[in-house]
């Protein structure tokens, strides 16, 4: 029913907002929400053309033997075996293939990988570069940890935040979707094996670091549209970030087999406004996870134009 | 060749057959051999064949409650409603286990280096038989042990209520501890790995020791033909990947059993030390499948082109080359286990250098081919649908390799489409190339055209369905290893589903091709092939000789072979 009432305010409202999830006979990428999964796809787009136009360079030099030398159309073979010359050809072309992918691959690699220095970022006066984003970067990071559980749910920490007994804010989210008969049906709203009971909440256009960790056997945290995916192993954390410019809903799934339930263990993240996020983290630090979580079912609209939505 | 002779050492050996028993269950002969090893991986085959089914029929459709794995618990586990869902829901994960470890461990290693390489590593350097026939035997029957082995291991208790293994192929430890899997299943898998192991480097040494120690006089090894260079480069890489898995495993067991903690963290471990080890093997062993397709290829595209194989040395040493890269490439398994950045870039790097010789092996091919008179016998349109389909499948692995495109695909249904594309269209090809190239020469019999025509055209089409739609599920962020799906998932599900259909018919076809071949009887020749064919074991009679070679051939041919 509370899905219910949220679905019609929203719809009443005129915000259906935003949400990122795998579509019907979709062939590629979902949208790109962050700079990072922008950049991903910004570069395998081309670089899956150059691969078909191999594939199919290929198959047509296949073609092109099969028709011009079968036995009907050339009775007498040729007896060569060696051309040195092509063969020095198609050793260095491929090479010189592979060093223009490398270029942007190792860039692409890196700027997804270093933890950007916000300092360095908020003193830069370069407001062209679509890789940094200036006005974030003086606000400085927002840290979530995820964790991944035995029970197949993700327990999220915000350690930066601490509540009214002094414990780290947190929240368990789990799919609300199982394949059980007892699940409740499916919304678009709700979309069956993606929505959890309590969504991972972050601000817009804020710098997110996030840290990945397990308590019994190895999962791995992803978002598809941010184009991150980070194995949660325990005994260890592992890291990474990202900067989401469009508030909406975002899905992603666990993504290293971990057991019984390993497709029942999504990933929400609802990505809000930075004064709808103050207002979430309020009524966290408060203890009613209820209440927090009904506070971000309708996600406002953003409170400035950023890039992506003005590209579009 | 002294064909005369052969014709005389054939019908004096007909004395010298075993009886029944002792010809097949205490088998030196090398070409008994390779035929219990290619019947073991039909029975194989079938097995591994059966549970991708059971893969893609739960997955043709959303929604566990409908599908055939809760019918399969409700059946034998005698759970009902929501329990048969949560079995059905682990079951998978076993399934999916069984497919990958049976196809790899015993259907494509034990066809294409226990049958093919039995059978024809002798009979092309002109030796009599392998070096250590016995050792040859006991490599089979441990192959056969390893192979009872994990079926039992499918029916005892891993974990959570349910028979098997259910980990995944790569058993990856916590998962495959005693915390995710705390039942003996696991642990005869282990036996069972290890055992397989054992015999696949006594296997390896004993091709070593054949290729480098028997040829026939005037073979040097820069003129031993393809095959042979692959099975050796095939069988080193066995030697020298198989002992880390081995050490791998061992570290397993005893962490499950005696209280060791190699991959627990609460005991200072670390599982991605699992990880790196496995992968140190496990990268080598795709190349362990897929080097013998090469070497089967390049005979069949020669012999059809009726052309020596164009650029015959950079052929033998391209695969020298993937073979050592093979070493050096592991973590690109693992771009998202939290590397540092510095050490991913050296694995996108190394790993994209693999594409120059598997780019040269393609090109060599198509060159073979051109200036040739191509016949389109049965193995050689199997042959040009690997070079295509391996093609398809080496330019998604050069996408894999950028660790930034990587963090995106990694454990999706784009690394599913990419693996099957060179090994389930790749290996898998090659392996039914080599079987239509072959086939009369081993069994003396000559099989149905048209039948394996309809074969080769129906697995294509099936296979393409099949394993296409799962790049674009794998773009739009479908995971692997998953019983159920988004909603959003289902059409190419479905389309893919339809594809296994359709190479289920392509399978009935081949069987009813075997079938008629051996109710027919159609009498074999010596060389079916006719001028293309020029390495030795056209030479012999088909079927040859039960002991070869007794007077060995000289080689004076220039050149490859």
């Amino acid at each position: 029913m509370r899905y219910l009432i949220s679905f019609c305010s929203a719809a009443a409202i005129g915000l259906p907002a935003f949400a990122a999830e795998p579509t019907q006979g979709a062939l590629n990428f979902q949208e790109p929400a962050t700079r990072i999964a922008e950049r991903v796809i910004g570069f395998a787009n081309p670089l899956h053309i150059a691969m078909a136009i191999v594939a199919i360079f290929v198959a047509a030099l296949l073609v092109w033997v099969c028709v011009r030398y079968n036995r009907r159309s050339n009775p007498t073979p040729r007896k060569f075996s060696h051309n040195t010359t092509i063969e020095v050809i198609w050793t260095v072309v491929p090479v010189l293939i592979l060093v223009a992918i490398a270029g942007p691959s190792f860039s692409n690699l890196f700027y997804q990988e270093n933890e950007p220095d916000l300092e360095v970022i908020a003193q830069s006066g370069d407001f062209d570069d679509p890789d940094i984003f200036i006005e974030a970067a003086k606000e400085g990071w927002i840290t979530v940890k995820a964790e991944g559980m035995g029970n197949w749910a993700w327990t999220y920490y915000y350690p930066d935040e601490l509540d009214a007994d002094g414990y780290e804010v947190q929240l368990v989210s789990n799919g609300i979707h199982k394949g059980l008969p007892d699940d409740p049906p499916a919304t678009a709203e709700k979309p069956r094996y993606l929505a959890t009971d309590y969504p991972m909440v972050i601000p817009a256009n804020r710098y997110v670091r996030y840290l990945t960790t397990s308590d019994r056997v190895i999962h791995s945290w992803t978002v598809p549209a941010f184009g991150v995916k980070t194995d949660a192993v325990p005994g260890r954390t592992n890291s990474g970030w990202f900067l989401v410019e469009k508030p909406g809903v975002y899905y992603g799934q666990c993504s290293e087999l971990c057991g019984k339930n390993h497709a029942f263990m999504p990933i929400e993240v609802r990505v809000v406004p930075q004064a709808q996020y103050d207002g979430w983290m309020e009524k966290m630090k408060a203890g009613d996870i209820d209440a927090a979580a009904q506070f971000v079912q309708v996600i406002q609209p953003a409170d400035g134009s950023t890039r992506l939505a003005m590209a579009e | 060749m002294p064909m005369d002779e052969i014709a005389l050492d054939h019908g004096h050996d007909h004395d010298h057959k075993p009886g029944f028993f002792k010809r097949w269950f205490l088998s030196t002969n090398h070409k008994d051999i390779g035929t219990l090893y290619l019947i073991f991986a039909l029975v194989a085959g079938i097995v591994g064949y059966s549970l991708s089914g059971l893969i893609r029929w739960e997955l043709a459709a959303p929604g566990v409650e409908a599908g055939p794995l809760v019918q399969i618990m409700q059946f034998f586990g005698a759970a009902q409603g929501a329990e048969a869902i949560e079995q059905a829901k682990l079951f998978y994960n076993v399934v999916i286990t069984y497919h990958g470890l049976v196809m790899i461990f015993f259907m494509v290693m034990p066809a294409l280096i226990g049958g093919f390489g039995n059978w024809f590593v002798p009979l092309m350097i002109g030796a009599p038989d392998m070096a250590f026939p016995r050792m040859n035997n006991i490599s089979f029957w441990l192959t056969v042990a390893a192979f009872v082995l994990a079926l039992v291991s499918m029916f005892v208790p891993g974990g959570a209520g349910v028979n098997g293994f259910g980990g995944g192929w790569v058993l990856y430890p916590p998962l495959s501890s005693t915390a995710g899997h705390p039942g003996p299943s696991m642990d005869l898998l282990i036996l069972s790995l290890h055992t397989a192991g054992i015999a696949s480097i006594l296997g390896a040494i004993n091709f070593i020791v054949t290729i480098l120690n028997m040829r026939a006089p005037g073979m040097t090894l820069h003129k031993m033909p393809l095959f042979a260079w692959s099975m050796l480069i095939t069988a080193v890489l066995l030697l020298l990947a198989l002992p880390v898995l081995a050490g791998a495993l061992t570290m397993l067991l005893t962490d499950r059993n005696f209280g060791s903690q190699f991959f627990d963290p609460s005991g200072g471990g670390d599982p991605i030390m699992f990880q790196h080890l496995f992968w140190f093997f496990g990268h080598p062993e795709v190349y362990i499948m897929i080097l013998p397709a090469f070497g089967i290829i390049s005979h069949i595209v020669s012999t059809f082109s009726k052309k020596p194989i164009f650029g015959y040395l950079g052929m033998a040493y391209a695969m020298v080359s993937i073979g050592a890269i093979g070493f050096i490439v592991w973590a690109h398994h693992m771009y998202t286990v939290g590397m540092p950045s510095d050490m991913k870039a050296y694995f996108v790097a190394a790993t994209m250098v693999i594409a120059v010789p598997t780019g040269i092996k393609i090109f060599s091919w198509i060159a073979t081919m051109w200036g040739g008179s191509i016949d389109f016998e049965v193995p050689m349109v199997w042959a040009i649908g690997f070079i295509f389909l391996f093609t398809v499948g080496g330019v998604t692995g050069v996408v894999l390799a950028n660790a930034g495109i990587d963090h995106a695909l990694h454990d999706t249904y784009y690394v599913v489409a990419h693996f099957h594309y060179v090994l389930s269209l790749g290996a898998v090809f090659g392996l039914f190339a080599g079987w239509y190239y072959w086939y009369e020469k081993m069994f003396g019999i000559k099989y149905n055209k048209t039948i394996g025509y309809a074969h080769f055209w129906t697995m294509f089409v099936g296979s393409n369905l099949l394993f296409f739609p799962q790049h674009f599920l794998g773009l739009n962020g479908m995971p692997r290893r998953y019983v159920d799906y988004a909603d959003a998932f289902t059409t190419w599900h479905y389309w893919s589903s339809i594809g296994y259909a359709v190479t289920l018919v392509a399978t009935i076809i081949f069987f009813v091709g075997v079938i008629e071949s051996m109710l027919r009887r159609r009498k074999a020749d010596a060389n079916p092939w006719g001028e293309g064919a020029t390495t030795l074991e056209w030479t012999l009679p088909s079927p040859p000789p039960f002991h070869q070679f007794n007077e060995l051939p000289v080689v004076k041919t220039e050149g490859g072979h």
